[in-house]
């Protein structure tokens, strides 16, 4: 008993640790945003004493803030409607149709699992400049969804499998088509998959970088990571105002986080353990 | 109870899905899509930079400039490429034997019943959600070498005897740097990975263990560690992927520097392809790192022997 209690206390003491190694940078950072650059150099770490606004008044009533959040919100937005629908017409017809070849065009639809967006970013780049789509928020939602189909149509899949095919015989005896089964059976059974890969693509979208730093130079068109990043480089002698940028391009993340914690973490598991 | 009739024709049927004839269209319909932006964006753009990649090109106008293998030599002879693949090299190991064993051994320590599971499950996850540009961000301003400036310095002066670090502007300290901030924005990702591979163990298994007289280490190291086998197996996979083609944490923070001190695979891909504008080189580059990536893959996937995915980009 006394052993057991000890380890436990061992246990809470270590995850502590950790916990607040996970919260100070983020602490720091909210205190640094709500204060004037000159106190951030004078006293940097400590609890402001009188918490200045001024710095997310600045960003909030500057446009160029708006403007990226509704680019980044277009681009997620679209890039999760479209993965949900390329990847669940696709997970249909591999989990519940026989043709010739199904093997061989499931294994090519998966080729994506073996590299990551990076690799690939440049030979995307001349193919959407010759089809004149650089500056398009098109073309990050084209691209995103691209790479995004891989993962999410196996884990769909995964999920059509294992819904029973008796389902499937009463609605055809019913009278049903393929479609009317997939739209009005299938997909509302499947919502908690869909809800779940729909909020993992929408963080992988929000957070992307490379795909809107490489297809957009328009300041007008950039997303959130992207105008933060260079906000950063502008202002960065303005330390207290990157702060509260940083901490304001934050809070959807976070936000959407504390929401939907569920969803993210079973889509993550899902691809993790199905295969 | 049977009946004759009912059981002949359950027995004509294959097993598998149960269609009356295959419909072709909808078949052809579903898949369309999928298809096309998989081709237009993955297959095609790949297969052209293998022609593109034989060429000195700077994007302007069509590529005539044939060199053949060259821009490869260059990259194989290159001494900046070579520190960069020996960078992600490092990151690979290191993530391997620091970033994956803690993050297990967080996993089995929280376990399956710890009070407060949830709370530290959510907390520790919560930078995997944070962009890299906020994470580099934010970081680069901890790792700042004035004390005034840096948390990190303030806090190590304080213990008696230690100076200030240069952290990210010192050429042997800033890869292992980089490396915390990857730990501390990705290990919340294995370990719910390895949380969730724990539910699936029954605990019956490592009770039985235990009663039969194994200790908690020899139960965890036979008993679980071994049952995770497929768990493991794909945090591997995304991990060495991950590390492969680091790119945005690194930008952000470095963007390669000091003196190539950080420079990774897609950094220096970055660089030669957007920067300078070199696409017949860039290209090159990009499908040494996809061979690279490709060869990992394969070869992984036909030693582990089992195909572990993970969605997402």
């Amino acid at each position: 008993m006394m052993r057991k209690s000890t380890t436990r206390f061992f246990q809470y003491l270590v995850l502590i640790l950790i916990t607040l190694v996970i919260f100070t940078p983020v602490v720091v950072l909210i205190f640094g945003s709500l204060k004037t650059t000159g106190e951030m150099y004078a006293d940097p770490y400590t609890i402001p004493t009188s918490p200045q606004w001024d710095n997310y008044a600045q960003i909030l009533f500057s446009s160029s803030f708006w403007v990226f959040l509704r680019n980044s919100l277009i681009v997620m937005v679209s890039t999760t409607f479209c993965v949900l629908t390329v990847c669940s017409l696709a997970a249909f017809v591999f989990s519940r149709m026989e043709f010739r070849g199904k093997e061989l065009a499931f294994n090519f639809l998966t080729l994506g699992l073996m590299f990551p967006i990076t690799v690939a970013i440049m030979p995307v780049f001349l193919v959407v400049r010759d089809l004149h789509l650089t500056n398009t928020l098109l073309a990050v939602i084209l691209v995103q969804t691209a790479f995004g189909i891989s993962g999410n149509m196996l884990i769909l899949r995964g999920f059509f499998l294992s819904i029973p095919v008796e389902l499937q015989d009463a609605a055809f005896i019913d009278g049903c088509t393929s479609f009317g089964f997939f739209w009005r059976i299938l997909l509302p059974l499947a919502r908690p998959a869909l809800a779940a890969i729909g909020a993992l693509t929408m963080i992988v979208s929000w957070n992307d970088l490379l795909t809107p730093l490489v297809l957009l130079d328009k300041e007008e068109l950039w997303t959130l990571p992207l105008g933060t990043m260079q906000f950063q480089g502008q202002y960065s002698s303005d330390i207290a105002l990157v702060a509260a940028f940083v901490l304001i391009s934050a809070l959807p993340a976070i936000a959407f986080y504390m929401v939907a914690e569920r969803q993210i973490v079973a889509g993550l598991t899902a691809g993790a353990l199905k295969g | 109870m049977e009946i004759p009739a009912f059981k002949n024709m359950k027995s004509k049927r294959g097993p598998g899905p149960s269609l009356r004839s295959p419909d072709t269209t909808t078949i052809i319909l579903f898949l369309l899509p999928a298809f096309v932006l998989f081709l237009l964006f993955l297959v095609y753009p790949i297969a052209r930079s293998i022609y593109y990649s034989t060429f000195d090109w700077n994007g302007l106008g069509p590529a005539v400039d044939f060199v053949g293998l060259d821009n490869f030599r260059q990259i194989l002879t290159d001494t900046v490429f070579m520190t960069a693949v020996w960078n992600c090299l490092l990151i690979v190991v290191l993530s391997l034997i620091v970033q994956l064993p803690f993050s297990l051994a967080l996993a089995i320590m929280v376990g399956r019943d710890l009070p407060g599971r949830a709370f530290f499950r959510a907390v520790f996850f919560m930078p995997y959600v944070l962009s890299e540009v906020i994470t580099g961000i934010i970081w680069v301003s901890l790792f700042n070498p004035d004390p005034q400036q840096g948390l990190i310095n303030a806090l190590l002066v304080l213990i008696p005897g230690v100076q200030p670090q240069l952290f990210l502007s010192d050429l042997n300290m800033v890869l292992p740097c980089i490396f915390v901030v990857l730990t501390w924005k990705y290990f919340g990702l294995h370990m719910l990975l390895y949380m969730a591979g724990l539910q699936s163990i029954p605990r019956e298994v490592e009770e039985a263990a235990i009663m039969d007289g194994a200790n908690t280490w020899q139960s965890i190291r036979y008993i679980t560690i071994p049952l995770l086998g497929s768990t493991i197996r794909t945090t591997i996979q995304l991990s060495v992927l991950g590390s492969l083609t680091q790119f945005n944490l690194i930008w952000v923070m470095t963007q390669g520097g000091p003196v190539n001190a950080s420079e990774v695979m897609a950094t220096y891909m970055y660089r030669f392809g957007f920067v300078r504008f070199q696409l017949g080189y860039g290209s090159a580059v990009a499908l040494v790192m996809l061979l690279i990536c490709l060869v990992f893959s394969v070869v992984y996937l036909r030693l582990a022997r089992q195909p572990d995915y993970l969605g997402g980009m």
